[in-house]
């Protein structure tokens, strides 16, 4: 199951020159990108870990094009997001986050039914990934597919 | 947009009933479709070949000499237009390696033209942004184990897309000291020179002799800059050039015994120890406003604006300068002076 989040979450993977092209947009209009990664799957987990910090005061996409294939060379069965932090008085958050790494193979989720009081049923998302600790979720998973997308 | 052969693009629209399959998209074409091998092109229409003719003579109003420079210059120029011509062709053309080195005496101009490198190849569209990041060896080399790194890749991003100056150049390795962290800047350095050609020009500056010593002992990093370029000292005709430029740049005039005064000045101060071309100029200059500066208020009474403007022979003359100037060694003829 392909994993879908942020701002060009309807769209197939960016390639490399169109995320190149989104920094761009973003560095134009001033916003600090970050990279982050995490192999938690789960849509709750907003809080992903930082790779390096966000990069301020760079003019051209090529310098945090660098960072996102860094971050990829290092966790290749990790998902990479490119996020953009508006700074501007008033607005002072995130503007602009989107997918642009994803393991090779995404098992997806299972629904869990759990019966409580009162024949209630109580429904929740669980990612086959999360079964195994953490920096191995998707590891047997990496295979010429990752590459192949010019990650 | 990815094609649709790509599987990730298989999750991408949701099936409607009645809806015919998405056409595949037809591949962007590169550009205008290749000319015929039989065509022709008239070089003087061309708009960038216009707009570089115009750039061009900017430069060499801005720049007073530095022939051999403004000759490499144009040559970049046209190789970058005649490279366009051959892509329209349908010809091959790779981008150029611009990486730079700039050796000359002190104060031939070699920080300031490469502060214009920037703006000069993004308008030949061969960079994008032309920002100038300009660093020394502070900047490139850490402190202690681990920290030269990212410390050297934190410039290079900021630079990617522009121009990376690193002035003094030679400061990156000290031989004297085989733990120093500058060959590790330097090693990473020639990694994004080789690996990121396009997205940055690297100009090292510095004086020619210990250049050639850093280069001895860096024989990658000379084998990596394509362009060597010697900036020659200013003849004194040039130098006068550049002196009346700066004046009138800051709204300064000499009456014609001044200017007598001053070329006179500058051939004397040629002869002198550490002579350092338009720099001592712009010294001079400096000096000569603060004599003109005193010999105003010392005058007192009613002042115009003209000769607020005006300097006279009497404060060019007053220069230590035609009294022998410094010594050999640097020292003073005197101890009492007029601070010049």
């Amino acid at each position: 199951m392909r994993v879908t989040q942020g701002t060009f979450s309807y769209l197939p993977d960016l390639t490399d020159d169109e995320i190149a092209a989104q920094i761009g947009y973003a560095q134009a209009r001033g916003w600090a990108v970050a990279v982050e990664f995490t192999d938690d799957p789960h849509p709750r987990n907003v809080l992903w870990e930082m790779w390096g910090l966000p990069m301020f005061g760079l003019a051209d996409p090529a310098g945090a094009m660098l960072e996102v294939r860094a971050c990829r060379a290092q966790y290749p069965d990790h998902y990479v997001r490119v996020t953009a932090y508006d700074a501007s008085l008033g607005r002072q958050t995130t503007a602009l986050s989107f997918i642009v790494g994803r393991p090779a193979r995404e098992p997806g989720f299972r629904l869990d039914r759990q019966e409580s009081a009162g024949r209630q049923v109580r429904y929740t998302l669980h990612p086959y990934a999360a079964d195994r600790p953490r920096g191995e979720r998707y590891a047997e998973g990496f295979s010429a597919q990752n590459g192949a997308r010019g990650g | 947009m990815g094609t649709p052969a790509q599987p990730a693009a298989r999750g991408f629209a949701m099936a409607r009933p009645g809806a015919a399959a998405p056409e595949p998209a037809a591949p962007e074409p590169a550009g205008p479709a290749p000319l015929a091998p039989d065509a022709t092109v008239d070089l003087g229409s061309q708009e960038q070949a216009l707009r570089i003719a115009a750039l061009l003579d900017r430069l060499d109003g801005e720049f007073v000499g530095l022939a051999p420079v403004k000759d490499r210059v144009r040559e970049i120029a046209a190789l970058l237009l005649v490279d366009r011509l051959r892509r329209g062709f349908g010809l091959a053309s790779s981008r150029p390696s611009l990486h730079m080195c700039f050796t000359g005496s002190p104060g031939t101009g070699k920080t300031t033209l490469a502060t214009h490198m920037g703006a000069l190849l993004k308008e030949l569209g061969y960079l994008r942004t032309g920002q100038l990041v300009s660093v020394t060896r502070d900047d490139l080399v850490g402190q202690y184990v681990g920290h030269t790194a990212p410390k050297t890749r934190e410039v290079l991003k900021r630079a990617m897309g522009g121009v990376l100056l690193i002035d003094e150049a030679y400061y990156l390795y000290r031989p004297e000291n085989e733990r120093d962290y500058g060959q590790e800047a330097i090693e990473i350095l020639l990694q994004v020179m080789e690996a990121q050609r396009e997205d940055l020009v690297v100009i090292l500056a510095g004086y020619a002799d210990r250049m050639d010593v850093f280069f001895r002992s860096n024989p990658g990093m000379a084998s990596r800059i394509a362009h060597h370029i010697d900036f020659p000292d200013f003849t004194l005709e040039e130098l006068l050039r550049i002196a009346a430029a700066m004046l009138d740049a800051g709204q300064y005039r000499m009456d014609e015994g001044a200017r007598e005064a001053f070329a006179e000045y500058v051939r004397l101060r040629m002869a002198q120890p550490r002579f350092a071309n338009a720099r001592s100029i712009r010294n001079a200059i400096d000096r000569l406003r603060l004599r003109q500066a005193r010999r105003l208020v010392a005058a007192g009474g009613v002042i115009a604006a003209g000769d607020l403007m005006e300097i006279s022979a009497a404060d060019v003359r007053a220069s230590r300068v035609f009294r022998g100037g410094l010594g050999p060694d640097g020292s003073r003829p005197r101890a009492e002076g007029t601070g010049a």
